[in-house]
């Protein structure tokens, strides 16, 4: 029986480079040994890629496509299909899930550098993935057929007949009728389902296969690859397998507890992962009141709102994701890692993230007055980060890069200082209970301790920005 | 610093603006409540059903849940005719319902899920007489529907009490005038109970889905333990 198996394992070996092509992207691939918690990111994405495939699959054999239908059949996976509601819950949350997954990733990038040279392909790989994605999800919305799927999905085409001279026909073309129509839902449907996850899977195989090639960042932005051993492997290196793929399912079973909780005791999120508009079946004739998509997409749906003109709102939203394309370029500094660069772009970037949020919130909200000017503030920032990174990081005085890597600290390491933090900030109380004699112990928020770790909070936040 | 405080501080002051109107009063949703799911959809069969359908759930769904027996249900809770498979489908056509009162009366499987379930106690308690509508009443809470009140025996008349405010006409409390058959008492707790269905209706899984929810946290912790031990091991030698 061995000998089969070692002259089967011959034969396929011989007509498949399966044992090259292990080594070459799991055992002998080195990555830096210092990897934070910013860098599971990446398998998770991964992860829930896998996720939403499985779960989209199988919610494909129940749904059906159809405007009379579509509505009535995701509450028949909800009810009657065993455990429909289980699998819907899994790709709803999943897409959020996504998203918050990818926001993280590509802020990984911005802290570390990643972005830049010789990553600049990983970058734009990457920033396909993120469009991709939009369009994924934004297809995907408008399949339950609820109110804010079919006014959301209105909207957006809509968006399209703002473009001078062909806008009208091209928006026509893309919904297929003159509203959002049953012609809509079915293409839509075979984009979510077949078109836009088959690029999205080769996007995923290049954005590896481009990495795989320069090798990855690591939280200190200096290249590994210059001090290797006699056998040219990097000293700060370690194989990816076992490493790294025993490190990332820890990532993944905390993921997991976070997901599971969404999914079963909160699984609208308020509102925000399953909006409660969606809960009416689309309805052509009547408009709902407050039109907000989904919060992934919100940050520039604000921007979009926040131009007067509607066509110069559309440049400005496909600008804001048209600049992240850009960034490798945009950024001129000699550092890749913010860990040494200096306070200019921490605070630019800082402002970025608040602006980047904000965004958010305002894109859920309807547009008063107020709300838009505070949405052209933010929309200022948002660009100004980019536009001026050029001026800002070309000068900006960088601390000196170290030669190899810097120890990252373990949990285990950690652990002792967060447990100091907690009997800083709370206090113990020990009751005796009066007729039982046991003894409670209990703590309860020290206010003193709070403030003071709140002060050393502020301080450190202060000294690091400059 | 001071521009990102400023920021937040604008941001709070926008968030307390965004919520007005009436204030809802809030329902006590138990769904372990069986009791109060059966008479909540005994009610809901004798009043609601004439006009809107549930069609998301069938009476099977609704024994299997309640721990009712088939048999029992048909005869206690659905309409006359109805078998156990049934959805609960109301007797009125679309048609009729267009001419009638305007307007569909809308499918009620998932109105908790889209309205919630204080906005469905609120508006079912907020009936008042209005001489001018054609129903006869208006409502506190979703301004001039094409419902009438079809709680006005058990509940009695509720009068608006007028205020002015920048020269318009609001309404800022509701009076009951005429008592109903039952005590106000008696009769928040009827459409609590109501409410409690429509609740249940919305998401018949919800109960099984959070009592199963901890032992797949569990698994999963435990997952998570093992694979940081695993970690632990194979990261020894990394320094």
């Amino acid at each position: 029986m061995k000998q089969r198996i070692n002259s089967f394992s011959a034969w396929f070996s011989e007509r498949f480079p399966l044992s090259d092509l292990w080594n070459e992207h799991m055992a002998h691939y080195y990555a830096p040994k210092n990897f934070n918690i910013w860098y599971f990111f990446g398998s998770l994405a991964l992860f829930v890629l896998v996720n939403q495939l499985v779960t989209g699959i199988l919610l494909t054999m129940n749904y059906k496509p159809d405007a009379k239908l579509a509505f009535d059949s995701v509450e028949y996976i909800m009810r009657d299909v065993d455990w429909g509601w289980l699998v819907r819950y899994m790709h709803s949350t999943g897409a959020s899930a996504f998203f918050i997954i990818v926001y993280l990733h590509m802020f990984r990038g911005l802290l570390y550098g990643s972005f830049k040279q010789p990553r600049e392909l990983i970058w734009i790989f990457g920033m396909l993935i993120f469009v991709c994605l939009m369009a994924e999800a934004f297809m995907g919305y408008l399949l339950p057929w609820g109110q804010m799927s079919y006014w959301g999905a209105q909207v957006i085409i809509s968006l399209f007949s703002a473009i001078p001279v062909v806008g009208d026909e091209l928006s026509l073309w893309v919904r297929g009728d003159y509203v959002v129509s049953d012609a809509t839902l079915n293409r839509f449907f075979a984009f979510h389902v077949i078109a836009v996850p088959l690029v999205l899977l080769i996007l995923v195989f290049l954005h590896i296969v481009a990495l795989h090639e320069v090798g990855s960042n690591n939280p200190d932005g200096v290249d590994i690859h210059d001090h290797v051993n006699w056998q040219g492997r990097p000293l700060d290196g370690i194989p990816f397998h076992p490493y790294y793929t025993v490190k990332d399912i820890v990532g993944v079973g905390v993921f997991m507890f976070f997901f599971a909780m969404v999914i079963f005791y909160m699984p609208e999120m308020g509102g925000y992962f399953l909006e409660h508009a969606n809960f009416v079946p689309a309805d052509p004739l009547k408009t709902p009141e407050h039109i907000a998509p989904v919060w992934y997409f919100t940050p520039f749906y604000a921007i979009l709102r926040a131009v007067p003109d509607k066509f110069a709102g559309v440049i400005a939203m496909g600008g804001a994701i048209v600049v992240l394309f850009m960034l490798p370029w945009l950024d001129r500094s000699k550092v890749r890692s913010i860990r040494y660069r200096g306070g200019m772009f921490k605070k630019a970037l800082l402002l970025f993230v608040i602006s980047f949020l904000c965004l958010g919130y305002l894109g859920t909200q309807p547009a008063t007055p107020f709300a838009t000017t505070m949405a052209r503030v933010f929309t200022a920032i948002y660009f100004g980060f980019f536009l001026l990174m050029p001026l800002y990081t070309r000068w900006e005085k960088t601390k000196p890069l170290p030669d190899r890597l810097g120890h990252q600290p373990s949990i285990e390491e950690r652990l002792p200082g967060l447990l100091a933090l907690y009997d800083e900030v709370t206090l113990i109380q020990q009751k005796s209970d009066a007729v039982t004699g046991a003894v409670t112990v209990n703590r309860r928020p020290n206010p003193a301790g709070v403030k003071a770790v709140l002060f050393r909070f502020v301080k450190y936040l202060k000294e690091s920005l400059d | 610093m001071k521009r990102i405080l400023s920021t937040f501080l604008f941001l709070l002051s926008f968030s307390a603006l965004a919520s007005s109107g009436v204030k809802l009063e809030e329902a006590d949703i138990d769904l372990s409540d069986t009791a109060s799911l059966e008479r909540g959809a005994k009610y809901y069969v004798t009043y609601c059903l004439g006009c809107h359908s549930a069609k998301q759930i069938r009476y099977k769904r609704i024994a299997l849940d309640l721990h009712l027996d088939e048999a029992e249900i048909l005869k206690n809770v659905a309409p006359l005719g109805a078998g156990i498979y049934d959805q609960m489908h109301s007797a009125m056509n679309g048609h009729d319902a267009e001419k009638w009162f305007g307007t569909t009366p809308p499918d009620l499987s998932l109105i908790a899920r889209s309205r919630g379930a204080d906005w469905l106690y609120s508006y079912l308690k907020g009936f008042y007489a209005d001489k001018t509508k054609p129903t006869g009443v208006n409502n506190i809470v979703f301004k001039d529907v094409a419902m009438p009140n079809v709680f006005w025996q058990k509940q009695g008349t509720q009068v608006a009490v007028m205020r002015v405010i920048d020269g318009h006409d609001v309404v800022s409390e509701l009076k009951l005038e005429q008592p109903g058959q039952l005590s106000p008492k008696e009769f928040d707790k009827m459409i609590n109970d109501l409410v409690n269905f429509l609740v249940y209706v919305g998401e018949p899984v919800q109960l099984e889905r959070q009592a199963m929810g901890k032992y797949v946290l569990f698994f999963i912790l435990m997952f998570t333990g093992l694979a940081y031990l695993l970690k632990k091991e194979f990261w020894k030698d990394v320094h």
